[in-house]
């Protein structure tokens, strides 16, 4: 067991795959430094966010909380194995055995194995229906359980406990919540703490049973299980979740004689390393100074110190805080620092209000002037206030109790300037306020650079508002406003303008100018606020003086090529076409010579066409029943659509009806950005409405509802917002999404990534959407159904208005043809001369067709 | 300076015409041809002129060339017009620089400008100076 025996780079297998591992493998192969790694997992997957788990029971896909893919580790020269476990480490030969028979041999080995759920050893506690909480294949355990269950119990009501309880409900399941001590949370809250909450979540339906002790699990014949208490009372129940507290995972440690702790737990020093110096212990398998520490980011620190010192760095553990916020059942709960009042000497300042359901209580240093500890119920805003002040040590204003209440400038508000560059904003991913300040040093101008580029806010996403908050005040102090104002015209983002037209009646450019801008505008807010003066209006976009404000696509209501000529989409909704309309558009491209191409997004997309022509085509395919397609607007594009129920035998609804009744209501709107959307007929999902804006899949039930997603340059998963809903449902859903959508969101904003920046994310969006938690659910419908009603297809009102055509000619002077469009045919089809080949025009080229020809047959 | 040349008044540009080496004011369209706030494009001697019509400012045409050297088309008639830090400029529509309209100098790239030409409104008509005769 020399140290000349290691291999160069040495080799470093990390045992355990979970979200401490992975972190580990993360650090280990981000660093400039060569290693060697191999990763060895029990879980048949990659890792995953465990801490998300419970998301999965609220709709979320247990593939979104992958952490990696093989692909990933791969990538990363990681060898990585799944789906089996270590079973012995040899010490002495430095080697390890496999369940599945190999065997491997480490330099350095870390063991990342966490913890398992303690299951009481209660008589009955291994019957069918008795369960755990604790990894995706528990999940599905419990939700097979669940099916055709009523009722189910947790035993537990510590944090794991009442998330599980949630999670049940979630699964329609009346719920109870077993607990053998007096309180529910007993760790984080204190006697007070822990009867508001129990009383809220009582309010919501769970049964809360707590001093309970249960001293048998007889299953019953019809597979039920009825649960024995000391006192004598009993409860029958469809499955039982255990939830009593973790154990850590260190048997292959006590079979190695490392040393581990009494209660369990592999000792680790502020290395991270075991009682031997090429072992490692991180994340929830590992004890430091006599504590296992149950949350995810200690885990974190964990791997980066042993990263760093398995790399030949520094880096150490010190210990971590353990403070927490969480919403259980819907309650705010937060937990910070010395929650108990344990400190000797320490002061407490407590405040309840029975009728709100909230009980928030601070543990004061004994002068009074610092923060030690809180406990928070019933209202979480405090939380990540009161953090900073615990963190950082901050002296505490004269009146202490502003802290606990959301008041605009109180005493107590702490602004993002006070803080101290040591101050951590994120714990998830340990950035501190230095961080986010070296980032925007470095010419970061927007939050999305800086979340990308220090992780910051994409863990818990607890840390959004300060995240912001931070980013917002440093930009403020370096007099950068780039992403506030839209442009030098208005110091107001587009949200502010959309606002201020729609509260103070505006209805023109000049007129909102004169009030709120300055200068005469430009190619930025022009589009801009006619864009909102459509949405808030739908008048026709080139009414009156209106077309001065849009971009060449909008006035021409096509989208301008290369080289100057356009596209003509007209709108197939849903991708459905009769033979008829099919054959009319083929006609109109034969006879002006148009290429014609399928889009990607099931329709046919005819280029080349000159200014002047655009009116001539239009009214041909207006005559044939055809409308124009918004592929030139920040608009409503398509509604993709499967072929569905009518014929594919695999499809529950009918797709292609749904997709035809969407794009027909939406079409038109105009909007910060375009928007796409599809309806599948099935979960296979053939219409891809999971990377559109607005996606709807099918199910037995209804129709379920995905938003914000994207293909495009950044694609991202649309996130499910909505199950089972009936059509009018859906309508009314998608109604109020779109429209607060046009009303929020920035310019030229996706609604993936307005969403992102949207304070409180999806889960603000569906109570707004889903709860009309700001009551303004009617007034987005009224505002939708007005924009419906007042549809018209700008292109039929466009020719039938000389007005407005006289914008199509090409010459004010001349009834000239532009003679600078020069084609070429390929593959029979006309495409733009390029360059080279409109100079070597010049000499007659039997390829080049000249423009007369196509105008002769044109007709 | 372009500008300047465009005045209306109509005694400026008869001293103007009277000039050696400046060729004379040629009637291009009826000031209805044009459109407020926005460009249109002129043919005049198979060259093309992007007319920019602003009522409100002083002077209220300007007249640059309709050729985009950067998006390698004939398009900028067609571009959203606008003021960049006070400089009245129209943005391209293919890739959105800004050339400003009083001497066709484009904002974003130093060594790129398109031709600006003398322009004025005469009574309900417009006329333009081209630099050679026709
Ligand atoms: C014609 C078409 C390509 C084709 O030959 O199939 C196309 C062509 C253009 N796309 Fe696209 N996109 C086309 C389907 C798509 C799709 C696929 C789809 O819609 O199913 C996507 C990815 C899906 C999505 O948007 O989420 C797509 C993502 C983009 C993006 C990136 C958007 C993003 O959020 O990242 C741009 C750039 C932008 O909008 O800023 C873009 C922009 C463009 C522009 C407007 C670029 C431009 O300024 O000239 C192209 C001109 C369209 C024209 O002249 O009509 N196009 N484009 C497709 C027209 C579909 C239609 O019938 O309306
Ligand atoms: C439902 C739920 C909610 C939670 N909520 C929060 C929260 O809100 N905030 C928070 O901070 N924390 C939360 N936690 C705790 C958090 O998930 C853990 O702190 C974190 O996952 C610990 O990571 P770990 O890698 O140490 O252990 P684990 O994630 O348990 O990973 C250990 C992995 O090692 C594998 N393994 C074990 N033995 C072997 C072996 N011999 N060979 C190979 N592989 C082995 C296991 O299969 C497992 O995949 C929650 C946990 C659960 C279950
Ligand atoms: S992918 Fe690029 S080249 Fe192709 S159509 Fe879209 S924008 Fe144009
Ligand atoms: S604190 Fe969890 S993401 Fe920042």
């Amino acid at each position: 067991m020399t140290e000349a025996r290691l291999t160069h780079p040495p080799h470093i297998v990390v045992v355990g795959n979970g979200m401490v591992g992975h972190h580990l493998v993360i650090q280990l192969t981000n660093s400039d430094m060569p290693a060697r790694v191999t990763l060895i997992g029990a879980e048949s997957r990659p890792a995953y966010d465990r801490v998300h788990l419970s998301d999965v029971f609220a709709g979320r896909e247990p593939e979104d909380l992958a952490l990696a893919t093989e692909a990933d580790y791969a990538a990363r020269g990681i060898d990585a194995r799944f789906g089996t476990a270590v079973e012995t480490i040899d010490r002495s030969t430095r080697s390890l055995t496999l369940a599945d028979g190999t065997s491997l041999a480490y330099d350095k080995l870390v063991l990342a194995t966490g913890s398992y759920p303690f299951v009481p050893p209660i008589p009955g506690h291994d019957a069918d229906g008795c369960l755990v909480y604790r990894t995706i294949d528990d999940l599905d355990a419990i939700r097979a359980r669940a099916e055709g269950a009523t009722t189910g119990v947790v035993v537990g009501g510590g944090l794991l406990g009442l998330e599980c309880g949630n999670a049940l409900k979630n699964l329609g399941l009346e719920t109870h919540v077993v607990e053998f001590a007096p309180g529910l949370m007993n760790v984080q809250l204190d006697p007070a703490g822990s009867d508001c909450l129990r009383a809220k979540i009582e309010a919501l339906g769970v049964r809360v049973h707590t001093a309970t002790n249960t001293q048998q699990i007889e299953p019953l014949p019809d597979g039920r299980l009825t649960m024995h208490f000391a006192d004598g009372e009993s409860l029958t129940t469809d499955m039982i979740v255990f939830s009593a507290g973790i154990r850590p995972h260190d048997q292959l440690a006590r079979d190695c004689d490392l040393a581990v702790g009494e209660r369990g737990g592999i000792v680790i020093d502020d290395d991270c390393r075991t009682s031997d110096p090429n072992i490692f212990a991180v994340g929830e398998c590992a004890l430091y100074d006599g504590r296992i520490f149950g949350l995810v980011a200690p885990g974190y620190r964990m791997a980066e110190a042993a990263a760093a010192q398995l790399l030949g760095g520094s880096g150490q553990f010190t210990g971590a805080d353990m403070s927490t916020k969480l919403k259980l059942l819907g309650v705010d709960v937060g937990s910070i620092g010395d929650a108990q009042g344990r400190t000797e000497g320490s002061r407490e300042l407590t405040f309840t209000d029975p009728v709100r359901g909230q009980y928030k209580r601070l543990t004061l240093s004994a002068d009074g002037k610092k923060l030690l500890g809180a406990v928070l119920v019933g209202d979480g805003e405090p939380y990540d206030r009161l953090l900073q002040y615990y963190q950082n040590a901050l002296k505490l204003p004269e009146a202490v109790e502003s802290l606990l209440f959301d008041l605009d400038d109180g005493a107590g508000a702490l602004s993002a300037s006070d803080l101290p560059a040591s101050a951590t904003i994120c714990s998830c991913y340990n950035v501190d306020k230095g961080t986010i300040v070296g980032c925007i040093d470095d010419g970061m101008t927007t939050l999305a650079d800086v979340k990308a580029c220090t992780n910051a806010s994409t863990g818990c996403g607890g840390c959004a508002a300060l995240l912001k908050s931070v980013f917002d005040t440093e930009l403020e102090a370096r007099g950068i406003e780039v992403d506030r104002s839209i442009c030098e015209h208005f110091p107001y983002t587009r949200q502010e303008l959309f606002h201020l037209i729609k509260v103070q009646g505006i209805k023109s450019f000049p007129e909102l100018l004169k009030s709120h801008g300055q200068g005469r505008g430009c190619d930025i807010c022009k589009p801009a606020v006619a864009s909102i003066l459509a949405s808030l209006y739908n008048e026709h976009v080139l009414a009156d003086g209106r077309e001065t404000l849009q971009d060449t696509n909008d006035v021409f209501l096509a989208n301008m090529q290369k080289n100057g000529t356009y596209s003509v989409v007209p709108r197939i909704p849903g991708g459905e076409i009769t033979p008829e309309k099919l054959i009319a558009i083929g006609e109109v491209a034969r006879d002006f010579d148009l290429y014609t191409k399928i889009t990607g997004a099931q329709r046919v997309d005819l280029f080349g066409a000159r200014v002047d022509q655009l009116p001539d085509i239009w009214r041909r395919l207006i005559d044939a029943g055809l409308e124009t397609g918004h592929a030139y607007g920040k608009a409503l594009r398509t509604v993709k659509s499967c072929v569905g129920s009518t014929w594919c035998r695999y499809g529950v609804q009918d797709s292609v009806a749904m997709a035809l009744r969407i794009e027909n209501r939406y079409k038109g709107l105009r909007a910060p950005h375009k928007i796409k959307m599809a309806v599948s007929g099935c979960a296979r999902e053939c219409a891809e409405a999971q990377c559109k804006d607005v996606g709807v899949i099918a199910t037995e039930g209804g129709w379920n509802l995905y938003v914000c997603g994207n293909g495009g340059m950044k694609p991202r998963h649309a996130d499910l917002f909505a199950t089972d809903l009936s059509d009018e449902a859906l309508i009314q859903a998608i109604d109020r999404f779109l429209m607060f959508y046009v009303r929020t969101a920035d310019r030229l904003q996706r609604t993936s990534v307005w969403m992102q920046n949207l304070e409180g994310g999806l889960d603000y969006l569906k109570e707004v959407i889903l709860d009309d938690s700001l009551g303004l659910g009617a007034e987005l419908e009224a505002q939708m159904a007005n924009v419906v009603g007042t549809y018209e297809c700008e292109w039929k009102a466009t020719i039938e208005d000389p007005e407005k055509l006289k914008r199509f000619r090409p010459f004010v002077n001349t009834d000239a043809t532009d003679p600078s469009i020069e084609f070429v045919r390929e593959r029979t089809q006309r495409r733009p001369a390029t360059a080279a080949e409109r100079a070597a025009a010049i000499e007659v080229d039997p390829a080049r067709i000249p423009m007369t020809t196509v105008e002769e047959s044109a007709g | 300076m372009n500008a300047e040349a465009a005045d209306s008044n109509p005694e400026v540009t008869a001293t103007a015409e009277g000039t050696a080496g400046v060729t004379p004011w040629r009637d291009l369209c009826s000031v209805a041809d044009l459109t407020p706030g926005a460009g249109v494009a002129a043919l005049v001697d198979g060259e093309q002129i992007a007319l920019f019509f602003l009522p409100e400012e002083q002077p209220p045409v300007y007249a640059i060339g309709n050729y985009d050297p950067i998006g390698d088309a004939h398009v900028l008639s067609r571009g959203v017009v606008g003021d960049i830090k006070a400089q009245l400029v129209v943005a391209s529509p293919l890739y959105k620089q800004h050339f400003r309209l009083s001497d066709g100098q484009c904002l974003e790239q130093d060594d790129v400008r398109v031709p600006s030409y003398p322009v004025r409104i005469q009574g309900d008509r417009v006329e333009i100076q081209m630099p050679t005769a026709p």
